[in-house]
């Protein structure tokens, strides 16, 4: 079985994220880059799926800054058997339409049993790039697992929405997202990080995979403005000293809160 | 056939399993009626659609479109991305709203992908100028406002759930049934779905006015009651951390932040929770925030409007006590 885990650098949510007010894209850089824990998660399933399937094999895609190679080759040493790294300048700031299509072409080619992706990711937060990828791909996808069980040609996973709880199935080949509910990922130890050293990483542009990123033709959805917030400031802070409870009841009620 | 008005916005309008217009319906008809004509899509059981339409047309919809079939409970979005995309050939709307819960985010970017559309994702409110259709984002946990719009085309967007207050007025329908054109893609199907029984009276944590969240600070299921009983004082929806989460003290849903539920309360109550940047991502637009937590450095006093250095054990049974006597 072939499994397709996307993943991506995001700048690390433990520090600040700046957006820059004059091209409205991420400033990279800014704060340290980290692979994005979702798409750890989603690559955790995939290793621990292949596992269990005699034959199995996991790659990792991703779409991104050329910079972002050193941090992606930690999926190679957490057990990915190979990265494609789709890295474009023409594609820095691509919208999700672009970007589907891109990560489409790519994993048509790479060729696919099953495709595990993350539910949203930490700086993008879409959501919707799965169900785009899947249609375009043709094939049926199941979102936002809490769970999953893999077997060779059929998946059955969990999901909440609509108030309750569903089970989902389909056959392979699919797609599925899945949520943080999943297990964190395994750390890569020093046997996987000296293997990945000589793991295969391929490197694709939009036009090797016969996606021209300038083409007019479609609707693209563009950032007309950007502006930061004041941020907020802190108020009054007591310590408790045996009426802590009272004043905070006070505070609330001063303020019609309570 | 009926023609539409030329500033049609479609809206697709979920239904509950009971067959309702789902909570996320009213606001986005209502931000519909800020830039245009609402014309609403809800896919029915067969024989539920009258109902349904009428209830749309209370929340504002001018014209209902209903799709009756049985295909939407039993696959995942491919039959509801059908309908939407056969009401989008019939309506030509300027834009097409659908909640950004996880079944209108399927729909959307199924839908998005097979018309080829633009789609501008989670947005808190949307406007029209001489151009079209604007979307308006709140990025990086409300630290930025970013605008987005198509460069040609009516955008798909998805509207972050409680985001929208606005309200449109209701009004008598005109209803129309909906030939669907099934597109023959694959889906998943739905093998069950148990409902969740409404666990409490408490308000639903997405658009609540008061939140009251735990975190670890709360040490276990059990005490975890604590967040639950001032909730209860103070009318408010119960929220936590995912750490509060991850060790079991809540469901899931409860969860507050970056993967949880964002939400913008007036009121903002933190119980012994950090305020780690992902859980202030999804709260910090709340317009008051009070916090308690025995560690005078936690990052959520940076932002918090009150806040109590002390054991929330102490200070949470004091505040309930005077919170309840006033109330007598
Ligand atoms: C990609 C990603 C996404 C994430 N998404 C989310 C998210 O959506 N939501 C979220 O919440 N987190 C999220 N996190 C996790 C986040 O980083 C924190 O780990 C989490 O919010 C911490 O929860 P906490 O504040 O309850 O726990 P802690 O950080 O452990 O804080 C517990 C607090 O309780 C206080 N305390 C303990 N006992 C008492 C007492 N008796 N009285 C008063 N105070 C007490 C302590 O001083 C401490 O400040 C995410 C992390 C990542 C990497």
């Amino acid at each position: 079985m072939k499994i397709i885990v996307l993943m991506k650098e995001v700048p690390d949510t433990y520090g600040e994220r700046t957006l820059n007010l004059e091209t409205g894209l991420a400033e990279r850089g800014a704060t340290e880059a980290v692979l994005d824990e979702i798409g750890e998660r989603a690559l955790e399933a995939a290793l621990s799926s292949a596992e269990k399937i005699d034959g199995s094999e996991v790659i990792v895609l991703s779409m991104g800054p050329a910079t972002a190679a050193a941090t992606l080759r930690r999926a190679l040493a957490m057990g990915a058997a190979k990265l494609v790294h789709i890295s474009d300048e023409k594609l820095s700031g691509a919208d999700l339409g672009l970007t589907a299509d891109v990560l489409a072409a790519a994993i048509r080619r790479i060729g696919f049993d099953l495709v595990i992706t993350g539910n949203l990711s930490t700086d993008g937060s879409g959501g919707v790039l799965p169900a785009m990828l899947a249609e375009i791909l043709g094939v049926p996808h199941a979102s936002t697992l809490n769970s999953v069980e893999i077997s060779a040609g059929r998946l059955e996973g969990t999901r909440e929405a609509n108030g309750g709880v569903m089970t989902v199935a389909t056959e392979l080949p699919a797609l599925i997202s899945i949520t943080d509910r999943f297990p964190a990922a395994r750390f890569p130890n020093f046997k996987g990080i000296m293997a990945a050293k000589k793991k295969p990483v391929e490197m694709l542009t939009a036009a090797e995979l016969g996606v021209d990123s300038d083409a007019l033709d479609n609707p693209r959805s563009i950032m007309i403005s950007v502006s930061e917030k004041p941020p907020r400031s802190a108020g009054t802070k007591i310590v408790d000293e045996g009426d802590g409870g009272k004043k905070l009841a006070e505070f609330l009620v001063q303020n019609r809160l309570a | 056939m009926t023609t539409f008005p030329d500033d049609s916005i479609l809206v697709l309008v979920e239904a509950t399993p009971s067959g309702e217009p789902a909570k996320s319906a009213a606001g986005l008809l209502g931000a519909a009626s800020g830039i245009g004509t609402p014309v609403a899509l809800i896919v029915a059981h067969p024989g539920r659609g009258p109902e349904a339409a009428a209830a749309c047309g209370a929340l504002g919809a001018e014209h209902v479109l209903v799709a009756e079939t049985e295909a939407a409970t039993a696959w995942l979005a491919v039959p509801a991305a059908d309908a939407l995309a056969s009401a989008a050939d019939l309506v030509r709307p300027d834009a097409i709203l659908i909640s950004n819960s996880a079944d209108g985010r399927d729909v959307a970017g199924r839908f998005a992908a097979r018309t080829r559309s633009a789609v501008a994702v989670d947005a808190v409110g949307v406007a029209r100028d001489e151009e079209g259709i604007v979307a308006h984002h709140s990025v990086y946990g409300g630290a930025y406002n970013v605008h987005s719009a198509p460069t040609f085309g009516a955008p798909v967007i998805t509207v972050r759930e409680g985001a929208v207050d606005a309200r449109a007025e209701a009004v008598e329908p005109a209803v129309e049934m909906l030939d669907v054109t099934p597109s023959g893609a694959a889906a998943a199907s739905i093998e069950l779905f148990e409902e969740q029984s409404v666990e409490s009276s408490r308000p639903e944590l997405r658009g609540a006015a008061k939140v009251v969240a735990g975190g670890r600070g709360l040490s276990s299921e059990e005490q975890f009651a604590l967040v639950d009983q001032l909730a209860d004082v103070l009318g408010a929806a119960v929220g936590a951390s995912r750490a509060a989460v991850d060790a079991g003290y809540v469901p899931n849903s409860h969860q507050v932040g970056q993967t949880g539920v964002s939400v913008s309360p007036q009121l903002y109550v933190a119980l012994g929770i950090s305020g780690a940047i992902q859980h202030r991502a999804g709260m910090q637009t709340a317009k008051t925030i009070v916090a308690i937590n025995k560690d005078p450095d936690a990052p959520i006093f940076d932002i918090a409007d009150f806040g109590v250095v002390g054991d929330l054990f102490q200070v949470v049974p004091q505040l309930i006590e005077s919170l309840s006597a006033r109330k007598e």
